[in-house]
C-alpha cells in the first residue's frame, strides 16, 4: 500500500471537482437568487453555470495530458479515458441545454445538480480500474438517473417509469455485486489487473463462469441489451425529455466504455471461443448470444411501435446489439469502432430527443402518426429529423453508416477467416435493412403524410434550433469526415494500450 | 471537371430547398439548368477522353486510418453511363414540368438522386461508391412515396427494402474483401489486383453479384421493380428504370466481376446441370428475359407492361455480362445505355403523356379514348419507343441485343433459342400494349367522340421525347461512338482477372 | 470482286430521296392535295433516277456496280457497303414502278393523307435499302424497318379485320426475322464479318460452316445438325416473307384487309424482298445445306404452288383470290431457286438449264410485281366505284357496263395467267424450261398449279365480266382519263416485256450466270 499523494489526486481529479463545484453553485444560485424568477431564466442561469463548469473541466482535460494511476491503480487516467471524459462532458452540456426550453419541473437547481452528479459518476466510472470504485461510481450514476427519470412529478407515468427503472437497476446492481464478490473470492483483490492474473490461472472454473454471467447480466441492464431491456421502453417514453436523452446518450457512452475495460482488463484470458466447433466457455460466447438476441429482438419489436420514444428505445436495444459485437472482437480497433459508434449514436439520439422536446410541447404526445406534415409545420426540424433518423438507420454519408462500417471492419479484421464473425456481420447488416423499415416509417409520417388543414407551424426557440442544428451538423460532419475524431481515437488507444 | 457533375447536382438541390421564391416555374427552370449543366459537363468529359482509358478526376485521402480515398476516376464505361445519366436527367425534368405539389422538394430530391448516380459512376474507391449507392435509395423513397400514384407507399417501401437488402449483401462482401486483402485500401485497382483465394471468391462473388443484381432487377429478386415503377411519378420511374437499375448492372460488372473473377469459374461439380455461378446467373438472366416478357404480355395496367419489360431488358444486360467475352460485355454496356433511354421514353409516354391526362392506366379503359387520334404525338412516340424497345434495327436496342446475342452464341449456344423466344415475346407485348392503348378504337376512319378533350402535348414533353428518340437512333446507328471508348475500358488491366478467365 | 466505288453516291441518294419525300409529305399533310402530289413527284423522281442507273449499268461486268463503301462500326467489322448487280437493279426498277402505281391507287385516301403517303415513301426507302445493301447488318436494318410502315399502312387504313391481320403479319415476320438474325449472329461469331460477299466466298470454299461449328461449343450436336439449325433459322426468315408453304397463312388476310394501294406495295415489292433474300443470301451462303434437304424444299415449293392455286379457286373475294394467286406465282420462283441448287456434277447442259431457270426467276419476279400490282390496282378502282364491294358473286356482265375497264383488266388477268405475248409467259416458260431437267418430278407436279390458275382466272373473267349484267352496276363509270393515262405505260410495259423480254434479260443474264456458276456443284 503506497502513500497517497493528495496533491496528485487533486490535480487528477480537478475536472470532477470543478463539476461538483459548478453543480453546487448552480443549485445555490437557483435556490437563493432566482427562486421567483421565470422558469426559463432559471434554467438558463443554472444551465449556463453548469456548462461553464463543464467547459472548465473540458479545458482542464484538454490541456493536462497527465497520464497516471492513483491510489494503487484504483483510478487510472490515460489519454483514452480523457477522450471519453471529454465526450461525456460535451454530451452533458448538450443535454443541459436541451432542458432550457422545457417546463416539466420547478426544481431547476436540483435537476441540474443531478445531471452533473451523474456526469461526475460517469467520469469516475471511466477511469475506474477497481471493482469497488467501479461499483460506487456506477451507483452514483444510477441513483441520479433514477431520480432524473421520475423528475416529472406531475405525470404518474414518469414516476412509474422511474420505479421500474429503479427496480431493474437495483436488481442489476445486485447481480453485479454478486459477480464482483465472486471475483473477489477468486482473486483476493478488487483490482482489474490482479483479477486478470487470477483468472488466467484457472479459466474453466465454474465460479468464474458464474461471475462472468452475472456481470454480463448486470451490465446488460445498464446497456439495455436484450433480454435485460424491459425498463428501457417505459423510461424512454415516460421520463422527462432531458432525462431520457441523458439516459439514452451519456450514460450509454460511459457504460459501454467501462464494460469494455472491465471485460478486456479483468477478464483477460477468459474470453472463450464462441465457434460451435471449438466451443470454449468464456464471456465471448455469452456476449455473442446477447448481441444476437438484442439485434433481432430490438429490430423486430421496433417495427410494431407507434410511439417515437418507444421506437427509439427498441432501436437502442438493437444498437446495443451491434455495439456488443465490438466486444466479441475486443481488439484495439474494435474499441475505436465502439467509441465512434456510441458517440455518434449518442449525438443522433440527443438530436431526436431535442426534436421531440419541441414537438411534444405543441402536439402533446410522441405518436409517430402525429408527426404528419412536419415538413410543412417545421421545415428545419424535419430536415434535422431526416438526418438523425437516417444516421441511426446507417445511411451514408451520415455518421451512423461509417460507425457500422468501421465496426464490421474491425470485427472481421480480428480473424478474417472466421465464419462466426462473418455470420454475425451478415446478421447485423441484414437487421439494419429491417431497421430501415421502421425508421422510414417515421420519415414517411413527417414527409409524406399531409398535416390536417388547421395544423399551425410548430414554434421552436432559436436556442433549440441552434442546438438541434449543431447536433445535425455534427452527425453530418462526422459522417463525411470521420477522420476528424477517428484519428484521435486511434491515437489515444494506441497511446494508452489495452 | 467531371466531379462537378456531382457537386452541381447536390448544390442545385440545396439551392432549390433554400429558394425563397414560391414560384414553381423558377424551381423547374433551376432544376433544368442544373441538369443541363451536368449533362454538358458529362458530354465535355466524354469528348475530352476519347481514348476510353481510365483517368483520374479527383484523388485525395479521405479516411486515412482505413486507407479510404476520395477517389473519382472514369473510363469509357463510366463516361458512357454518365452521358446517359445526363440525358435522362434533363428529360426527367422536362417530363416533370406538370408537378405542382411541393415542387421545390420534388426537384431537390430529384437532383440528389441524379448527383448520387453520377457519384456511383465516377467512384473509384469502393467505400465512396457504396456511399453514393446508398444515397440513391433515400430520394427514391420520397419521390415515390410523396409524388407517386397507385399504392405508392407500399411500392416505395418495397423498393427501398429490396435495395437495402441488396446493398447489405454488397456491404458484407466489401467488408470481407477489404479485411481479407489486408485492410489497406478499398480502391478498385488494389482489390482487383489482390489475389483472393478461390474459396473466398466462390462465396463472395455470388453474394456481391446478387446484391447488385437485385437493383438490376434480376429474376427472382425483381419484384420491387414493377411495383416501384408503377407507383413512381414519371420522372422517378424514368430515373429508376433508366439509370438506377443500371447502377446495379454497373456494380455487377465493375465490382463483383472484377474483384472476384474466380467466382465465375467452375465449381468442379454439377448440380442440376449447373457447373458454376456463371451458369446459374446466365440461366436466371434468361428466365428474367422470358418471364418479364410473358408477364408483360398479360398485364392490364399500361405501366406494368413497361415495368415488366424493364425486367426483360435488364435480363439481357445480365446475360451479356455472363457471356464473359468482349462482345457480350460491350453489348451489355450498350444495352445499359439503350435501355436507359428507352425505358425513360416509355415511362415518359405512359406516365406523363397518357396517365397524367387520362388518369387511368387500364389498357381496357384507354382503348375507347382513341388516343392515337386525340394525342397523336404520344402514339407516335410510343410506337417509336416500342419499336426501339423490341429491338428493331436502326435503334439502340438492336445494336445492343445484337452484340449480346453474338456473345451468347459464343458462350451458351443453347440459350440463344430461349432468348430468341424472349425477343419474339417482346414484340408481342409491345404490340399488344400499343394496340390496346392507342389503336383499339378501330381504324382511323371511325371518328372518335369528342366529349372530353385532353390537353395537348406540351412543349417540354415534345422536347424530352425528341431528345430521347434522337439519342436512341444515334446509339443505334453509330454504336461505334460508344464502343470506341468501351473497348479500351474493357481491355484495361482492371478486367485482367476476367479476361484470363474467359476471353 | 472489284471494289470499284462509284464517284457519285447514287444509291444512297436513291435511298434517302423517298425519306425526304416522306418527311415533306408528312409536313404538308394538312393539305391533302399537296401531300399526294409531293409523294407522286418524289416517286417519279425516284423512277427517273432508277432509269438513269439502268442506263449507266454495265450489264457485262462482274460483281457489283455503283458501290459505296464506308467504315461504319469498326468494332463489329461493319461497313456501309451498297451496290447493285443485275438482280438489284431489276428490283430497284420494280420498286420504282410499283410505288407510283400504289400512289395512284391510293389517290382517294382521305384520312391522314400526309401520314399515309409518308409511310408509303418510307417503305420505298426501306425497299431500296434492302435491295442494295451488301452487308447483312444494314440489310437487316432495312429488312426489319420495312415492316413498320407496312404494319401501319395495314393497321390504320385497312378493313375491319385489319387489327388482327396486321398483328398476324407482324408476329409471323418477326418470328422469322428473329430466327434469321440469331443464325447470322452465330455466323458472325465465327467469321467476324457481316459482309455478304465475303460470306458467300467462304461458303463457296467450304470454310464457312466448319468455322461456325467449331466456334459454337454445342457439344450435344453433330456439326451437320448445327449447320442445319443455323440454316433453318435463316430459311425461316425468308420463307415467311415470300411466303413458302406452310408459313403463308398471314398473307391472304393481310392482303385482303390492307387498303388496295398498300396491297400493291406488299405484293408488288415487299414479297420480292423474300425472294431477293433467297437469291442474294440463302443461295450463295447455304447452298450446301439446301442441297442436303433439297427434296423437302422442293416438296414445299410444289405444295406452295398447287395448294395456293387450289385455295384461290375456292375464294369468293377478289382480293383473296389475287392474294393466293400471288403465293402461287412466287411459288414458281421458289421452285426454280430450289431446283438450281441441285448438284449437277459440273454437267454443262444442266448448268445451262440453271442459267435459264435463274433468268426465269428474275423475270418472273419483275413480272409478278408488275402484274399483281396492276390487278390490285384494278380491284382498288372497282372498290372505289362500288363502295367497297369486291366479291366474286357481287358482279356479273360488267363487260357491258364498263367495256374499257373490262378490256384492260382482262389484259392484266391474261398476263397473270401466263398468256404468250404478255409478260407473264416468258418468266414462267424459262422457269419450267430450266426446272424440268433439274427436278423433273417437281416441275411436273407444279404444272397442276398452272392449270388451276387458268381455271380461276377464267372463272373471274366469266363471273365478273360476262354473263347477264347485274342491273345494279349498269351505271358504273368506266375508266377516267387520268386512270387511262396512268394505265397506258403499265399495260404497255406488259406487252413490251412479253414481246421483247430481252430488255430485262439483257441486264440480268450476266448476273444469273454468275450466280449459277458460284454455286457448289459437287
Amino acid at each position: 500500500m503506497s502513500i497517497i499523494d493528495f496533491g496528485q489526486l487533486l490535480r487528477l481529479l480537478w475536472p470532477e471537482i470543478t463539476i461538483i463545484l459548478a453543480a453546487l453553485l448552480a443549485l445555490s444560485v437557483d435556490l437563493v437568487a432566482l427562486r421567483h424568477s421565470r422558469l426559463r431564466l432559471r434554467f438558463l442561469a443554472a444551465t449556463s453555470i453548469a456548462s461553464i463548469g463543464c467547459l472548465i473541466a473540458l479545458d482542464e482535460l484538454l490541456h493536462t495530458s497527465t497520464q497516471g494511476a492513483l491510489l494503487d491503480k484504483i483510478l487510472v487516467s490515460t489519454p483514452l479515458t480523457q477522450l471519453v471524459q471529454i465526450a461525456l462532458l460535451v454530451i452533458a452540456i448538450l443535454t443541459l441545454f436541451l432542458a432550457v426550453d422545457t417546463d416539466f419541473t420547478e426544481h431547476v437547481g436540483e435537476f441540474v445538480l443531478l445531471i452533473l452528479l451523474a456526469t461526475t459518476g460517469m467520469m469516475f466510472l471511466v477511469v475506474a480500474q477497481d471493482l469497488l470504485v467501479l461499483f460506487l461510481s456506477l451507483e452514483l450514476l444510477s441513483l441520479s438517473a433514477y431520480i432524473l427519470a421520475g423528475f416529472d412529478k406531475l405525470r404518474p407515468r414518469s414516476s412509474e417509469a422511474a420505479l421500474k427503472y429503479f427496480l431493474f437497476g437495483g436488481m442489476s446492481a445486485a447481480f453485479l455485486l454478486f459477480g464482483f464478490s465472486l471475483l473477489y473470492g477468486l482473486a483476493n483483490s478488487t483490482n482489474f489487473v490482479e483479477i486478470a492474473c487470477a483468472v488466467q490461472g484457472h479459466p474453466f472454473s465454474s465460479i468464474l463462469i458464474l461471475a462472468i454471467v452475472t456481470t454480463v447480466i448486470g451490465f446488460g441492464f445498464k446497456l439495455a441489451a436484450a433480454p435485460f431491456h424491459f425498463w428501457a421502453p417505459d423510461v424512454y417514453q415516460a421520463a422527462p425529455i432531458p432525462s431520457a436523452a441523458f439516459i439514452a446518450s451519456g450514460s450509454k457512452v460511459a457504460s459501454f466504455f467501462i464494460f469494455f475495460q472491465l471485460l478486456v482488463l479483468a477478464f483477460a484470458g477468459a474470453e472463450g471461443v464462441a465457434s460451435p466447433v471449438h466451443f470454449q466457455s468464456g464471456w465471448v460466447p455469452v456476449l455473442v448470444a446477447v448481441a444476437v438476441v438484442s439485434m433481432i429482438l430490438g429490430n423486430l419489436i421496433a417495427i410494431t411501435q407507434t410511439s417515437l420514444r418507444r421506437l427509439l428505445a427498441y432501436s437502442a436495444v438493437a444498437h446495443a446489439g451491434y455495439m456488443l459485437l465490438a466486444y466479441v472482437a475486443h481488439s484495439e480497433q474494435s474499441l475505436a469502432a465502439l467509441l465512434y459508434y456510441v458517440v455518434t449514436y449518442a449525438l443522433a439520439t440527443l438530436g431526436i430527443f431535442g426534436i421531440l422536446a419541441v414537438t411534444e410541447k405543441q402536439l402533446g404526445n410522441d405518436r409517430i402518426a402525429d408527426l404528419a406534415g412536419l415538413n410543412r409545420r417545421a421545415p428545419f426540424l424535419s430536415a434535422c429529423l431526416f438526418v438523425f433518423i437516417l444516421s441511426l438507420a446507417g445511411i451514408p454519408p451520415l455518421s451512423g453508416f461509417f460507425a457500422k462500417f468501421f465496426l464490421f471492419v474491425s470485427l472481421l479484421t480480428v480473424d478474417p477467416g472466421s465464419k462466426l464473425l462473418l455470420w454475425l456481420i451478415i446478421l447485423a447488416i441484414g437487421m439494419s435493412a429491417v431497421s430501415l423499415y421502421y425508421y422510414l416509417r417515421v420519415l414517411k409520417s413527417a414527409f409524406v403524410a399531409e398535416a390536417s388543414a388547421e395544423a399551425d407551424p410548430i414554434q421552436s426557440t432559436v436556442l433549440m434550433r441552434l442546438l438541434i442544428g449543431i447536433l445535425a451538423g455534427g452527425v453530418i460532419v462526422l459522417g463525411c469526415a470521420p477522420e476528424l475524431i477517428l484519428n484521435q481515437i486511434l491515437k489515444v488507444i494506441q497511446a494508452s494500450g489495452l | 471537371m467531371l466531379a462537378w457533375t456531382i457537386y452541381i447536382s447536390f448544390l442545385g438541390a440545396l439551392a432549390l430547398l433554400l429558394l425563397p421564391s414560391r414560384s414553381a416555374t423558377l424551381a423547374r427552370l433551376l432544376a433544368l439548368l442544373v441538369s443541363v449543366t451536368t449533362f454538358a459537363l458529362a458530354l465535355l468529359g466524354f469528348l475530352q477522353h476519347r481514348s476510353g482509358e481510365m483517368f483520374t478526376v479527383v484523388s485525395v485521402p479521405w479516411i486515412h486510418s482505413l486507407g479510404i480515398q476520395y477517389s473519382l476516376k472514369a473510363d469509357g464505361i463510366s463516361l458512357t453511363l454518365l452521358l446517359l445519366t445526363g440525358i435522362i436527367g434533363i428529360c426527367g425534368v422536362l417530363l416533370s414540368w406538370n408537378i405542382d405539389v411541393r415542387v421545390k422538394e420534388f426537384f431537390a430530391f430529384y437532383l440528389v438522386l441524379i448527383g448520387a448516380v453520377y457519384g456511383v459512376f465516377l467512384s473509384y474507391d469502393l467505400f465512396l461508391l457504396f456511399v453514393f449507392y446508398e444515397i440513391v435509395v433515400i430520394p427514391k423513397y420520397f419521390l415515390i412515396a410523396i409524388w407517386g400514384s397507385t399504392r405508392r407507399e407500399y411500392g416505395a417501401m418495397k423498393l427501398v427494402i429490396y435495395s437495402f437488402v441488396g446493398s447489405a449483401m454488397v456491404l458484407v462482401g466489401l467488408v470481407a474483401a477489404y479485411v481479407v486483402s489486408g485492410s489497406r485500401s478499398l480502391s478498385l485497382d488494389y482489390l482487383a489486383g489482390y489475389h483472393f483465394s478461390p474459396h473466398f471468391q466462390m462465396w463472395a462473388f455470388p453474394l456481391v453479384f446478387t446484391g447488385f443484381a437485385v437493383l438490376a432487377g434480376m429474376w427472382p429478386f425483381h419484384t420491387w421493380a414493377p411495383t416501384g415503377h408503377v407507383a413512381a411519378p414519371t420522372a422517378a420511374s424514368m430515373l429508376l428504370a433508366g439509370v438506377v437499375m443500371k447502377l446495379g448492372a454497373y456494380g455487377c460488372l465493375r465490382v463483383a466481376m472484377t474483384l472476384f473473377p474466380l467466382g465465375l469459374g467452375p465449381w468442379g461439380f454439377h448440380v442440376l446441370g449447373f457447373g458454376s455461378w456463371r451458369d446459374v446467373f446466365a440461366i436466371l438472366a434468361v428466365i428474367g428475359i422470358i418471364y418479364g416478357a410473358l408477364v408483360a404480355l398479360v398485364q392490364k395496367d399500361f405501366k406494368f407492361v413497361i415495368g415488366y419489360s424493364s425486367i426483360s431488358h435488364m435480363g439481357f444486360i445480365l446475360l451479356g455480362l455472363m457471356t464473359l467475352n468482349q462482345i457480350g460485355l460491350s453489348g451489355a454496356v450498350v444495352q445499359m445505355i439503350s435501355h436507359g433511354i428507352l425505358a425513360g421514353l416509355l415511362f415518359g409516354v405512359v406516365g406523363r403523356m397518357v396517365y397524367s391526362r387520362t388518369h387511368t392506366r387500364e389498357l381496357a379503359a384507354l382503348g375507347p379514348m382513341h388516343l392515337s387520334k386525340v394525342i397523336p404525338f404520344a402514339a407516335f412516340t410510343f410506337v417509336i419507343a416500342g419499336m426501339a424497345s423490341m429491338g428493331l434495327p436502326g435503334f439502340s436496342g438492336f445494336a445492343a441485343e445484337l452484340m449480346i446475342l453474338i456473345g451468347v452464341w459464343r458462350s451458351y449456344p443453347t440459350l440463344v433459342l430461349f432468348v430468341g423466344f424472349g425477343l419474339v415475346a417482346g414484340v408481342a407485348y409491345i404490340w399488344r400494349a400499343m394496340q390496346q392503348a392507342f389503336f383499339a378504337g378501330g381504324p382511323l376512319v371511325t371518328v372518335p367522340p369528342d366529349d372530353h378533350p385532353l390537353p395537348p402535348i406540351s412543349l417540354p414533353e415534345r422536347a424530352a421525347a425528341v431528345i430521347l428518340i434522337a439519342s436512341s437512333v444515334v446509339v443505334g446507328i453509330f454504336p461505334q461512338i460508344f464502343l470506341h471508348v468501351i473497348h479500351p475500358a474493357l481491355n484495361s488491366p482492371m478486367f485482367d482477372g476476367l479476361s484470363k478467365g474467359g476471353w | 470482286m472489284s471494289p470499284a466505288t462509284s464517284p457519285f453516291p447514287w444509291i444512297t441518294t436513291l435511298t434517302a430521296l423517298p425519306l425526304v419525300g416522306a418527311l415533306l409529305s408528312l409536313a404538308l399533310g394538312r393539305n391533302k392535295a399537296m401531300a399526294r402530289w409531293t409523294a407522286l413527284a418524289f416517286s417519279l423522281i425516284a423512277l427517273v433516277l432508277t432509269l438513269i442507273l439502268w442506263h449507266n449499268f454495265n450489264s457485262a461486268a462482274d460483281g457489283f456496280q455503283f458501290q459505296e463503301i464506308h467504315t461504319w462500326i469498326p468494332s463489329l467489322n461493319v461497313d456501309y457497303r451498297v451496290g447493285i448487280d443485275g438482280l438489284g437493279l431489276l428490283m430497284l426498277l420494280l420498286t420504282a414502278v410499283v410505288v407510283p402505281i400504289s400512289i395512284f391507287a391510293s389517290w382517294h385516301i382521305e384520312h391522314k393523307v400526309g401520314l399515309y403517303f409518308s409511310l408509303v415513301l418510307a417503305l420505298q426507302a426501306c425497299l431500296v435499302g434492302t435491295f442494295t445493301a451488301l452487308n447483312f447488318f444494314h440489310w437487316f436494318i432495312f429488312w426489319e424497318l420495312g415492316l413498320i410502315p407496312a404494319f401501319f399502312l395495314v393497321r390504320l387504313w385497312g378493313g375491319p379485320g385489319s387489327a388482327k391481320a396486321a398483328m398476324q403479319f407482324l408476329v409471323y415476320t418477326m418470328v422469322g426475322s428473329v430466327a434469321m438474325l440469331l443464325s447470322f449472329l452465330a455466323i458472325f461469331l465465327s467469321t467476324g464479318t457481316f459482309d455478304l460477299t465475303e460470306l458467300a466466298n467462304m461458303a463457296q470454299n467450304g470454310t464457312l460452316m466448319p468455322a461456325v461449328v467449331s466456334r459454337l461449343n454445342w457439344h450435344l450436336l453433330t456439326p451437320q445438325h448445327v449447320a442445319m439449325i443455323i440454316f433453318c433459322g435463316a430459311l425461316l426468315g425468308f420463307a415467311v416473307k415470300v411466303p413458302l408453304f406452310p408459313f403463308h397463312t398471314w398473307l391472304p388476310s393481310t392482303y385482303s384487309e390492307a387498303p388496295s394501294g398498300t396491297t400493291i406495295l406488299l405484293t408488288g415489292a415487299m414479297s420480292k424482298m423474300g425472294l431477293y433474300g433467297f437469291l442474294r443470301i440463302l443461295l450463295p451462303i447455304f447452298s450446301a445445306e439446301m442441297q442436303r434437304v433439297l427434296t423437302i424444299l422442293l416438296w414445299l415449293a410444289v405444295a406452295t404452288i398447287v395448294l395456293s392455286a387450289y385455295t384461290a379457286l375456292a375464294q369468293k373475294d377478289l382480293k383473296r383470290i389475287f392474294a393466293y394467286s400471288s403465293i402461287n406465282h412466287l411459288g414458281y420462283c421458289l421452285l426454280a431457286i430450289f431446283a438450281v441448287v441441285r448438284l449437277t456434277g459440273g454437267d454443262a447442259v444442266l448448268t445451262g438449264q440453271k442459267f435459264a431457270a435463274l433468268n426465269g426467276v428474275f423475270l418472273q419476279m419483275f413480272n409478278h410485281g408488275l402484274t399483281a400490282a396492276t390487278l390490285f390496282w384494278f380491284v382498288a378502282m372497282l372498290e372505289r366505284r362500288t363502295g367497297g364491294l369486291r366479291g366474286l358473286d357481287d358482279f356479273g356482265g360488267l363487260r357491258k357496263a364498263v367495256p374499257l375497264f373490262t378490256g384492260v383488266m382482262g389484259i392484266a388477268l391474261f398476263s397473270s395467267l401466263g398468256l404468250p405475248g404478255l409478260n407473264g409467259f416468258v418468266g414462267e416458260f424459262l422457269i419450267f424450261k430450266g426446272t424440268f431437267p433439274l427436278a423433273m418430278w417437281a416441275a411436273s407436279l407444279a404444272v397442276i398449279g398452272l392449270l388451276i390458275t387458268a381455271l380461276f382466272i377464267l372463272g373471274i373473267l366469266q363471273r365478273v365480266f360476262s354473263g347477264p349484267l347485274n342491273e345494279r352496276w349498269a351505271r358504273l363509270p368506266d375508266l377516267t382519263l387520268g386512270e387511262r393515262l396512268a394505265l397506258i405505260p403499265v399495260i404497255g410495259l406488259m406487252f413490251v416485256l412479253g414481246l421483247y423480254p430481252q430488255l430485262i434479260l439483257g441486264v440480268v443474264n450476266h448476273t444469273a450466270i454468275q450466280m449459277a456458276l458460284h454455286l457448289r456443284t459437287f
